[in-house]
């Protein structure tokens, strides 16, 4: 048995030269360097943060052309959402954008109330402002943990996967789900906050903080990080704002541009925070200026829970929203409107609406045109991810194949959203 | 956004500069719009990007709506956004249901490029000029133009059959 399984070492002459490259390969030629390579990578690549395929023309290790192929998570949400009545539409425009889907419910039925006139009671807006911050904090906690683990921070996933959990609990206490809640309705939000759910969220909202200190204290002193990080993919504000590029990655480039502050929705005329900014534009103030925000979405839950006011959670009109469970067996009044509601839904006057509001990747708009019926005549999202796509090539041209991995994980598009 | 009046007053100075440009306003639930000619589209993005005291220099969104059975049937809707104001204004060009075609903007916003070919790609509606029209989110030998109203849902052929077959 044992000659059978001779040892390698034993025929290796250990004294014998290392054989050169020369011998290995031959003598490179001047123009093997200098050679243009077309490599695929892609759509089934762990770096690529879901299904993208980037065609790419190296020079060496050097990126100098790049094309972006998308479409492979094409679903045809936009077009089944034609086919339903408004309040069924909202579960698939959740599945998007699959780590913000908060973001899509409001974005979604903002639109349509703003559509059809109603206004939602401020407890509804306060609520909303609560998850959609939340949402903000675990979609940062995805884009903070894969990204680091692209760069060989290994142990930043299970630090901010965690924290996010914490999160996906509240949400689990609140709307019975942990991903795509389905919890606001057109009008306000389904149920109110469960009992003990607001002492768990402070709870959380005083964590937080520390925790992001701890990412800091492990990512902002490590060498490996900063170097691959500064000085890498600068993209000029400008060249930024031709793109369409918003959210962190323009305010990384020193634009101090949010939604939250430019337009009246929701609480956040009331709620005091700051917006974070870059000077450079590179990728550690891409990771500079999300881990500020998560911060700032932590005061922004503190105080919205502080001023959380009373009253109803949702907007008291039987035409739009469904009367409460218990009236249904006194009132025939309530059976009659919860039947249409449920079998036909509510109708919405011809008219069309633009609404965007800030994503956790920028501006999130949704287009809805009614004509009439009880069904949208179309839907469409402006998907931040998929116009900040179009700004990869500015990143990641003439840098490193590693430094465009780096790149394209602060870009942080999410693929769902892109390929809807 | 500006109100109505303010759009009338945005829609006098166009047609001071752009006589015929715009066809028509319209102004509902807060929002602006101007309805353009289609052929002259690009005239009138230019005024409301270059003009001193206009200023919409952002290109939020650019979609393509279908009005069936309306004719012109097709909308080019462009979102502008003025940063400064912080207004927002559309812009609508009509298209006719046979052969919509317009003038790409992906020169004056590049970020109209994965935009426009989306339009393309969901509606059919051509976009001249354009760098690289091709489909983006459908396969490139995609027959048809989906986000159309008269195309079916579930008009997409089942392409595994296994269960079915079997199963019956």
């Amino acid at each position: 048995m044992a000659d059978q399984h001779t040892s390698p070492r034993a025929i290796v002459d250990e004294d014998a030269a290392l054989p050169t490259v020369a011998d290995l390969y031959g003598e490179l030629d001047e123009d093997r360097t200098t050679e243009v390579m077309t490599v695929n990578i892609g759509p089934h690549h762990p770096a690529t943060h879901g299904v993208l395929r980037l065609v790419v023309d190296l020079e060496g290790e050097i990126v100098r052309d790049l094309k972006p192929v998308i479409g492979y998570v094409h679903t045809g949400i936009e077009k089944s959402c034609e086919d339903k009545s408004y309040w069924k539409v909202i579960p698939f425009v959740e599945r998007m954008d699959y780590v913000s889907y908060f973001f899509q419910m409001e974005a979604y039925c903002g639109a349509v109330e703003r559509l059809i006139g109603l206004e939602i009671p401020p407890r509804a807006k306060y609520l909303r402002t609560i998850f959609l911050e939340l949402n903000r904090i675990h979609s940062h906690l995805v884009w903070l943990g894969t990204t680091a683990l692209d760069l060989g921070a290994i142990s930043m996933l299970w630090y901010c996967f965690r924290e996010r959990d914490r999160i996906l609990d509240l949400f689990e206490m609140a709307t019975g789900q942990r991903m795509h809640t389905r919890y606001f309705q057109v009008g306000g939000v389904i149920e109110d906050i469960p009992l003990g759910w607001e002492e768990r969220c402070r709870s959380f909202v005083h964590d937080m903080p520390i925790r992001v200190g701890q990412y800091e204290a492990l990512l902002d002193r490590n060498e490996v990080f900063l170097q691959r990080t500064k000085g890498v993919g600068i993209v000029s504000r400008e060249r930024l704002l031709e793109l369409g590029v918003t959210g962190p990655l323009l305010r990384a480039a020193g634009e101090p541009w949010d939604l939250r502050k430019a337009f009246d929705y929701l609480a956040y005329p009331e709620m005091d925070f700051k917006i974070p900014v870059g000077t450079v534009g590179d990728n550690y103030d891409r990771y500079r200026v999300r881990v500020a925000e998560m911060v700032e979405s932590t005061k922004i839950i503190g105080q919205a829970l502080d001023a959380l006011p009373g009253g109803p959670f949702i907007a008291d009109d039987r035409k739009y929203v469904l009367p409460p469970r218990s009236e249904l067996s006194t009132s025939m009044e309530s059976l009659i409107h919860h039947f249409k509601l449920v079998t036909e839904g509510f109708r919405v006057d011809p008219g069309e609406i633009y609404y965007a509001i800030e994503g956790p990747r920028g501006e999130l708009g949704c287009f809805v045109l009614a004509d009439g019926s009880s069904k949208p005549a179309r839907v469409h999202f402006r998907d931040p991810s998929f116009v900040n796509l179009q700004s990869f090539k500015d990143m990641a041209m003439d840098s490193y194949v590693a430094d465009m991995i780096c790149s394209l994980g602060m870009l942080d598009p999410i693929l769902g959203g892109v390929d809807r | 956004m500006p109100d109505g009046p303010g759009l009338e007053l945005l829609r006098g100075e166009i047609d001071l500069d752009l006589a015929g440009a715009v066809l028509d306003t319209s102004y509902a639930k807060e929002r602006a719009v101007l309805i353009v000619d289609a052929g002259r589209v690009r005239e009138v993005l230019t005024w409301l990007r270059d003009t001193p005291g206009q200023g919409y220099r952002f290109l939020s969104s650019l979609h393509v709506a279908d009005y069936l059975p309306a004719e012109p049937r097709f909308g080019v809707h462009y979102e502008m956004l003025n940063r400064e104001r912080v207004e927002r204004l559309r812009v609508k060009a009509m298209l006719p249901a046979e052969g919509p075609e317009i003038d790409s903007v992906t020169d004056l916003f590049p970020t109209a490029n994965f935009q426009e070919r989306e339009a393309f790609d969901f509606f059919g509606v051509l976009f001249r000029g354009h760098p690289e029209l091709t489909r983006i989110l459908l396969p490139e030998d995609y027959v048809g133009w989906p986000q159309r109203r008269d195309f079916p849902v579930g008009g997409e052929p089942v392409t595994f059959t296994y269960s079915e077959e079997r199963y019956g």
